[in-house]
């Protein structure tokens, strides 16, 4: 059994007792623990299920690439799935629970689908759910869609918070091991900014626990001396529970910091997204062992030696009474010398190599009384839910068993692989490792920057390097170099510390064990836990064909569950490569692509949500419309109201009741939003008639001209009134969406083409508040706050003029887009919300009613108006909708002109605009298309128009509606049909999109 | 993600201060030009795997249009020069020609 | 001036630094060719101060000059100053190509108060601008994003910060000031 020994754990604070619960049984653990070692110390090895075949899982890292030990945390709106085990840090009152199982964690009914194994080969998926077709949707979809996903997705809103931070550093180091700290310092003492990221919440990686001495003092030590010393220095910034999670272009990094995962509750954010722009980075990220591939290495309490190790010098925990040990290389040796020195058993250690001599490590196990089978090898394990021994072969037969071990753990160990990924992230290329069997980075491949020189460097083990004294000198040199290429220097040569550690003997790459293993136990031997991925299942996407590494991953979704292959890469390409009988660095290996591992999208979100979710862009009217029922009508990051509904009033009878208040006496709009860019110089004219159709540089002072702008394309992007405000400067009004995109437009052509002319642009929209008085009745209204003479003949349609209102300086613009007496007034937009109220009760009397986008739109409507966005798409002209009157024939040139002359642009069949009138007065679909006889290449209605505005009038008690129709205007009073989704078809005839005050009468009052 | 120096404010930034905008130096082609020269006045751009001469504005910052001489493929930045050009300036040509010996952009080397 | 009312009518939020909506702010927008004499002159008329150098702002007293971009300045000045202040530079420049606009209502400003290093944090969640004393100091002045939306900012002294946005966003503006300097979410990043 696993349990807490009664002396060790480096990383537990003892006197702290802290209780959780898994799987609703109450447990207890330390301060210091993690879930995993916390789990193990009360014998719960048996952790989850895996995701194909539901076999009994349990621990097998001690660390981020721990594949199985995930589970669901928390209740309600704190639970999440799939928190790592082995990264989660205990706290008092942590609730987990097992995943991927029914009904229980004990005894599973998915778990017929391991005695189906054999025919749930690699591909089974795509194989199996081809045919028939008709089955996908209704048979095989749904069945699965319920054994898919990992764990549960959370049901609750999220309520803790998340941030990010920009940070700015000359050196990065990621990982702080003791070949970060080495890197960290090396760099620090030239007096560049150094910031040391580190993802566990403790420095010194595990060197303390593999032991050794640097300059002659325990590992411990130094590690507590160099991250006093770097804590000290005003260049350094060090910050534990901080993942190196990407490396991207020009020295970006993503850093995750879990700020509050191990104190839930605590005030601050729940993680922290750190995006850092560093000028160099070290890369010490540490190696992970791999795995050996043997018959049963998936049954629970077969374990990394690695973390064997770990679970006891860190956590005090024995993770089995009796361990064997089993490994191709000197490392696995400490971990069962580690466990004789604490007084547990280890039958034997199984070496799968052949030596000349003994190394040292050697020397002492045997020194201990532990047994060492040299060339030995695991022929199978045995135990269901746990082991309870293995069968012994030698490595170099086929697995005829020589011996059986009774035991209840195994500890494992293929060899180490640099993890090589934040090294890669960004382009770092890989070189095969003879020595060592492993990809290692390739320094003259290093991913390149803005200045076209390498900006990453790997150190310590990350490099393939994996003797203490050789980390700390590879350390050392990589610290420095980076701070150099960083442009700094010494400022006194730095000493390299020196580490001393027993020399090793050679490894021996083991890819399969024993080497011979037939089917029966390769059928057996893991490679991916999580996704269930055998040494047979490899060798079957060989022989059948997916010899390319990404497509023999995906074809077994080897290394594609969410530990993204840590364990599993190297072990899978080196049969894959024996399998088609070439060496590894021909077969590669497949991208390393960010995150290191998973981190929560809540912190990619940052602060983005809720009210700071998008910026919500507010008019000065904006509390009073939200205090008088406005239901709200996004317009691009504007909040506009569609209309004001009143108690009990429905939108659409809210909308009526504005246009009819409107048409018949009074209506005030919040016309805040609309563009509005003034444009100076003496070349502004001539600047405004390359950017409008028409001409504007004849404008009279005091006059407003309506302007259409195209693009070079010809398209029509924006139209609005323009206003002279004197010889050299106007007011162009854009659309709401318009403001900041045709400001930037105007820019464009200023910096980049027109460069010399003599034009500047402000961007003024948000300066004014701007209020459209409309109605019969806007007139009278104005009066009464006025002494200035606004009278038809004073200041007719079409004209503007300065005039203080309500004691405000205002200018009144005489402009309509509803075809009633209108005027629309702007002030400075500290004053805006006064002059809504000064409006609202100089009104009063003439039943002031406020009204929204939808009666805005109905009323441009009702007057043929068209609207950039509803008559325009980005396909279409101004000669399309009508407005060949807005384009001037005089000008030589203006934007758009050239491409208007293309032939597809002047061709008579392109649909033109018309009003459309349906005969039973219904409304017609928004977009919906008229059809023409026949049909096309592909077998659908052909078509010959389509609706492009349609509203229900209430002026005229009818549906009415625009839209572009081929030979439109030649065929007033032809009757369309427009089917609608239904099938049934809707018919309407042909008028003139003019619907109301055709000679325009009211307006001009 | 990118950085660059705006050389008309002078601020090294992230790319998201930053907005693309197509291939530099473009020749306006209007009234009464071919249909060919407009056609590849609005439609051919040079999409080059490697050295590229492009257009950024700075528009989360001074708002001004600048030119960047980079390359498509190591996204190493050769140099950023003003707009108001048509044509890269002499030390950005020779940047570019320090690092990529013999390159050629449309009519430039 | 009662009818007149800044963006957020002076709001202000307490965490672990302050931040304060600053209530109505005379700010006028020139345009010009910074190099003339002339145009330099009615600047630092109008902006009490002498014009500062590519990325940088003058400050004096309650009035200041801000460099936007190579041909655009910044004018602050007291609210009820900017019509008068505003004619100067019309007055001066006559017959001179320029743009003088009053912009005091199209922004809001913000002031974020405290300890310098946690002043710095709170900007430095917002914007991608390295906020360290090294890189940037009282004086400087810098146009960048914040969050989603366009701001300048700078340090008129040690432990304050002010912050220009656009009045339609001053909302979205404060809430993520407040947000980012909620006590508890200190990051400990400068020192």
């Amino acid at each position: 059994m696993s349990t807490r020994l009664a002396t060790g754990g480096r990383l537990l604070d003892k006197s702290r007792q802290l209780k959780f619960a898994f799987n609703g049984k109450q447990l207890r653990g330390f301060a210091g623990d993690t879930i995993a070692s916390a789990l193990l110390a009360n014998d719960q090895m048996l952790i989850g299920r895996s995701f194909k075949y539901h076999r009994p899982r349990g621990v097998v890292a001690s660390g981020a690439e721990e594949p199985n030990g995930l589970v669901g945390m928390g209740t309600d709106d704190s639970f999440e799935p799939n928190q790592r085990v082995t990264t989660t840090e205990l706290y008092d009152g942590l609730t987990a629970s097992s995943q991927n199982h029914w009904p229980s964690l004990e005894f599973d009914v998915g778990v017929i689908n391991s005695k189906l194994s054999r025919f749930l080969p690699a591909g089974f998926y795509y194989k199996t759910f081809m045919y028939p077709r008709a089955f996908w949707k209704h048979v095989y979809e749904p069945i699965i869609r319920q054994s898919a996903g990992l764990g549960k997705a959370p049901k609750h809103r999220d309520p803790d918070t998340y941030e990010h931070f920009y940070a700015f550093t000359d050196v990065l180091v990621i990982g702080g091991g003791v070949a970060g700290l080495t890197a960290a310092r090396a760099a620090a003492l030239t007096g560049a900014r150094v910031m040391v990221i580190e993802q566990t919440a403790h420095w010194g990686g595990r060197a303390p626990v593999d032991g050794g001495s640097v300059d002659g003092q325990p590992v411990d030590t130094f590690i507590t001396e160099i991250v006093a010393q770097l804590d000290a220095m005003d260049n350094v910034t060090l910050r534990t529970r901080t993942m190196g999670a990407g490396v991207y272009d020009h020295g970006y990094v993503l850093g995750y910091e879990r700020v509050g995962d191990h104190q839930p509750g605590a005030a601050g954010p729940r993680h922290r997204l750190w995006r850092i722009r560093a000028t160099q980075i070290v890369t010490a990220t540490g190696a992970i062992e791999r795995p050996l591939s043997f018959a049963g290495n998936d049954v629970p309490g077969v374990m990394l030696a690695s973390a064997v190790r770990d679970y006891a010098v860190d956590y005090g925990v024995s993770v089995g009474d009796r361990t064997v040990v089993v490994t191709n290389n000197d490392d696995a040796y400490r971990t069962a010398i580690t466990l004789k020195k604490l007084g547990l058993d280890v039958p034997a250690i199984l070496d799968a190599r052949v030596t000349a001599q003994d190394s040292p490590l050697m020397t002492e196990a045997k020194g201990l009384g532990i047994t060492v089978m040299m060339g030995h090898a695991i022929s199978s394990v045995k135990g269901g839910k746990r082991v309870t021994g293995v069968a012994v072969c030698s490595q170099a037969g086929e697995g005829a068993v020589l011996k059986e071990i009774a035991c209840d753990a195994v500890a494992m160990s293929g060899g180490w692989s640099p993890v090589v990924h934040l090294w890669s992230h960004c382009g770092g290329k890989l070189i095969w490792d003879e020595a060592t069997a492993a990809f290692r980075p390739d320094a003259s491949k290093a991913p390149t920057g803005a200045t076209g020189e390498g900006f990453v460097l790997p150190a310590g083990a990350a490099n393939g390097v994996l003797h203490l004294g050789a980390v700390l000198a590879d350390s050392d040199v990589a610290g420095y170099a980076a701070a150099k290429a960083a442009g700094f220097t010494p400022k006194k040569p730095a000493k390299a510390p020196q580490g001393n550690a027993p020399d090793e003997a050679q490894m021996m790459p083991v890819w399969m064990m024993p080497q011979g293993a037939g089917y029966d136990k390769r059928s057996k031997a893991w490679l991916d836990y999580q996704n269930d991925v055998k040494v047979s299942d490899v060798q079957l996407a060989a022989r059948e064909g997916f010899e390319s590494v990404e497509h023999a991953k995906r074809y077994t979704t080897l290394g594609m569950a969410t530990d993204q292959g840590k364990l599993s890469n190297i072990n899978g390409l080196a049969i894959l490569s024996d399998t088609l009988n070439q060496p590894i660095p021909q077969t590669g290996t497949t991208t390393f692509r960010p995150p290191y591992t998973p981190i929560s999208m809540a912190s990619i979100a940052g602060e983005a949500r809720d009210e700071r979710f998008q910026p919500l862009r507010r008019t000065p009217m904006y509390d009073w419309h939200a205090e008088n029922g406005a239901y709200w009508e996004p317009v691009g990051h504007w909040r506009r109201p569609y209309c004001y509904q009143r108690a009990g009033e429905t939108i659409e009878a809210a909308v009526a009741r504005e246009v009819t208040a409107t048409r018949e006496s009074l209506g005030l709009l919040d016309a805040s939003t609309l563009g509005k860019l003034m444009v100076k110089g003496p070349d502004a004219g001539k600047f405004l008639d390359m950017l409008y159709t028409n001409m504007m540089s004849t404008l009279k002072p005091g006059r407003c001209r309506y302007g259409l702008m195209c693009n070079e394309n010809g398209f029509l992007i924006d139209d609005g009134v323009v206003a002279r405000i004197d010889d050299e400067t106007f007011l162009c009004h854009t659309t709401t969406g318009g403001a900041e995109s045709i400001h930037g437009h105007m820019e464009e052509w200023l910096q980049t083409e027109w460069w010399d002319w003599n034009v500047y642009v402000a961007n003024l929209t948000e300066e004014y508040a701007q209020i459209a008085v409309v109605g019969p009745r806007a007139r009278d209204t104005l009066a009464k706050l006025t002494g200035d003479d606004i009278s038809a003949d004073t200041l007719p349609f079409m004209a503007w003029a300065d005039i203080t209102l309500g004691g405000m300086q205002a200018r009144a613009y005489r402009i309509s887009f509803s075809g009633e007496l209108s005027y629309e007034i702007a002030v400075k937009a500290s004053e805006g919300r006064a002059l809504w109220d000064a409006l609202l009760a100089a009104g009063a009397e003439y039943n002031a009613t406020t009204y929204g986008t939808e009666a805005l739109h109905i009323m441009r409507a009702e007057k043929g108006f068209i609207m950039i966005g509803d008559e325009t798409d980005g396909t279409v002209i101004p000669q399309d909708l009508g407005l060949g009157w807005a384009i001037s024939k005089k000008k030589e040139d203006y934007l758009g002109k050239r491409a208007q002359a293309r032939s597809h642009m002047t061709d008579p069949k392109r649909w033109k605009l018309v009003g459309l009138e349906t005969l039973d007065g219904s409304v017609l679909p928004d977009g919906a298309y008229c059809t023409a006889d026949g049909t096309n290449d592909n077998g659908q209605r052909n078509v010959q128009g389509r609706v492009t505005s349609t509203y229900h009038s209430p002026t005229l008690g009818r549906g009415i509606a625009m839209g572009l129709v081929l030979n439109g205007p030649d065929r007033m009073g032809d009757v369309l049909e427009f089917p609608k989704v239904d099938g049934a078809a809707i018919k309407a005839k042909i008028v003139d999109p003019v619907f109301f005050d055709r000679e325009g009468e009211k307006q001009n009052v | 993600m990118l950085i660059l120096t705006c050389p008309v404010c002078g601020v090294t930034a992230e790319e998201t201060e930053f907005h693309g905008g197509g291939e530099a130096h473009l020749k306006r082609f209007g009234p009464g030009s071919s249909e060919g020269d407009f056609h590849d006045y609005l439609f051919s751009k040079e999409n080059p795997k490697g050295v590229h001469l492009e257009r950024w504005r700075h528009n989360n910052g001074c708002g001004k249009w600048f030119h960047a001489a980079r390359d498509t493929v190591t996204l190493e930045v050769y140099g950023t020069y003003p707009a108001q050009t048509s044509e890269p300036p002499q030390d950005i040509k020779d940047a570019i020609s320090a690092k990529r010996p013999g390159w050629t952009w449309r009519d430039f080397s | 001036m009662s009818n007149t009312v800044s963006a957020l009518n002076g709001a202000s939020a307490s965490g672990y630094v302050q931040v304060h909506e600053m209530g109505l702010q005379g700010m006028i927008t020139l345009r010009g060719d910074l190099s003339a004499k002339k145009l330099v002159d009615a600047a630092k008329t109008a902006g009490g101060t002498n014009v500062p150098g590519r990325g940088h702002i003058a400050l004096s007293g309650a009035h200041g000059i801000a460099w936007m971009s190579p041909d655009e300045l910044l004018i602050l000045t007291p609210y009820d100053e900017v019509d008068a202040r505003l004619e100067g530079i019309t007055s001066k420049l006559a017959g001179t190509h320029h743009l003088a606009v009053n912009v005091s209502d199209a922004r809001a400003m913000f002031a974020v108060s405290g300890d310098d290093a946690l002043v710095r944090e709170t900007l430095a969640k917002l914007c991608p601008v390295d906020m360290s004393a090294a890189a940037f100091a009282p004086g400087q002045f810098r146009r960048t994003r914040m969050a989603q939306v366009p701001a300048a900012i700078w340090l008129p002294e040690t432990g304050e910060a002010r912050v220009i946005c656009f009045r339609s966003v001053a909302q979205y503006v404060f809430d993520l000031l407040k947000g980012a300097s909620l006590a508890g979410s200190e990051v400990g990043y400068f020192r």
